[in-house]
């Protein structure tokens, strides 16, 4: 891993480190509001490493929900990540024992990163993702730990700041569209999650969306592979 | 709450997090891919990048003011200067800085 790939991976996962600083500032405060400390923003940001997840955390653990709760509202808000595991399996084999790192390390963000990314020239291919996940997540335990330490200093209002997060996968959705000339996969990916939207609302939408994602995908398989050459 | 409560929460919420993550590659990752894995690990990211941004929106409410228009001219202007200056920063920055002054100011 040399110099040129850390900083390589460090201006690709710029973006991120903005949204990450500020979505994690939003957590530690939030934490801190409701009772805990520095510590917990840490341990939390380390082991779960889960953006949307943390923040539902605080509310499980302030009404005091049962572990059963705890566990089937992680699996359905965090079901996403297996999609992100089956279109990475070629992408991360033989990357050794970085690739346990990895896996754990696979956020939307990180995910959405590794997919877009070109690697530079001579160098591997698994530093410069596993690089990448060691920087997003330190974003996120910094930001995590900023706002938990100093979140009350903060006096400007950061009301919007979170669409950075927006702003990002709009940007690698146009480099992908841009970079294909097979747009039948992005358009069924904003269809079905749209239509599911519509059909169960935002709580419930996720879980039907992968599924119809899924079904449509594999029923197009055929005209998909055949015309899918430009890919 | 106690301190066992807690952790036993956050431990539980981040061990299925790290199953959910490690499951496929666990499952699909032996020797070779299986075609349809291979399929979908090629044609997938496209559909998620969809879903995600999708994902960020869905708490915008078309119904009631101000209709989503706010997130509609950031997200139109993130990508028309994206398409013509391939610039992800600048694309970002000066879509977020956007958003934050319309709905900071205008709606």
């Amino acid at each position: 891993m040399s110099a040129r790939l850390l900083k390589a991976a460090i201006i690709k996962t710029l973006p991120v480190m903005a949204g990450y600083l500020a979505l994690g500032v939003g957590f530690g405060i939030l934490l801190r509001v409701n009772g805990y400390g520095v510590l917990w923003a840490i341990g939390m940001s380390i082991t779960m490493y889960a953006g949307a997840m943390q923040y539902i955390a605080i509310s499980l653990i302030t009404s005091g929900a049962s572990l059963l709760t705890t566990a089937v509202t992680t699996l359905l808000v965090n079901a996403r990540h297996l999609f992100y595991g089956i279109s990475l399996i070629d992408r991360y084999r033989g990357a050794g024992p970085k690739k346990l790192y990895m896996m754990h390390a696979l956020t939307d963000e990180t995910y959405a990163l590794v997919c877009t990314a070109e690697c530079p020239e001579g160098e591997d291919p698994h530093s410069y993702y596993f690089l990448m996940s060691v920087c997003d997540h330190i974003y996120w335990i910094c930001g995590c730990t900023l706002g938990n330490m100093l979140g009350s200093l903060i006096k400007f209002d950061t009301a919007g700041i979170d669409f950075v997060m927006t702003a990002l996968f709009v940007t690698l959705f146009v480099d992908q569209w841009l970079n294909t000339k097979e747009h039948r996969p992005a358009l069924i990916g904003i269809g079905a999650t749209v239509l599911c939207l519509l059909i169960f609302g935002s709580e419930n939408f996720l879980i039907p969306s992968m599924a119809l994602i899924l079904a449509v995908l594999l029923l197009c398989r055929k005209p998909l592979v055949k015309g899918g050459k430009s890919i | 709450m106690s301190h066992t409560y807690v952790i036993s929460q956050i431990a539980v919420m981040a061990i299925i997090t790290l199953a959910l993550r490690v499951a496929p590659f666990l499952i699909f990752g032996g020797k070779k891919t299986p075609p349809v894995i291979q399929f979908l690990g090629t044609y997938l990211p496209y559909a998620i990048m969809g879903m995600l941004v999708v994902y960020c929106l869905k708490d915008v409410s078309v119904i009631s003011a101000p209709h989503g228009l706010p997130e509609l001219i950031a997200i139109v202007l993130v990508a028309v200067l994206h398409i013509w200056r391939r610039n992800t920063l600048l694309s970002i920055v000066s879509g977020t800085v956007c958003y934050m002054l319309l709905i900071q100011f205008c709606f």
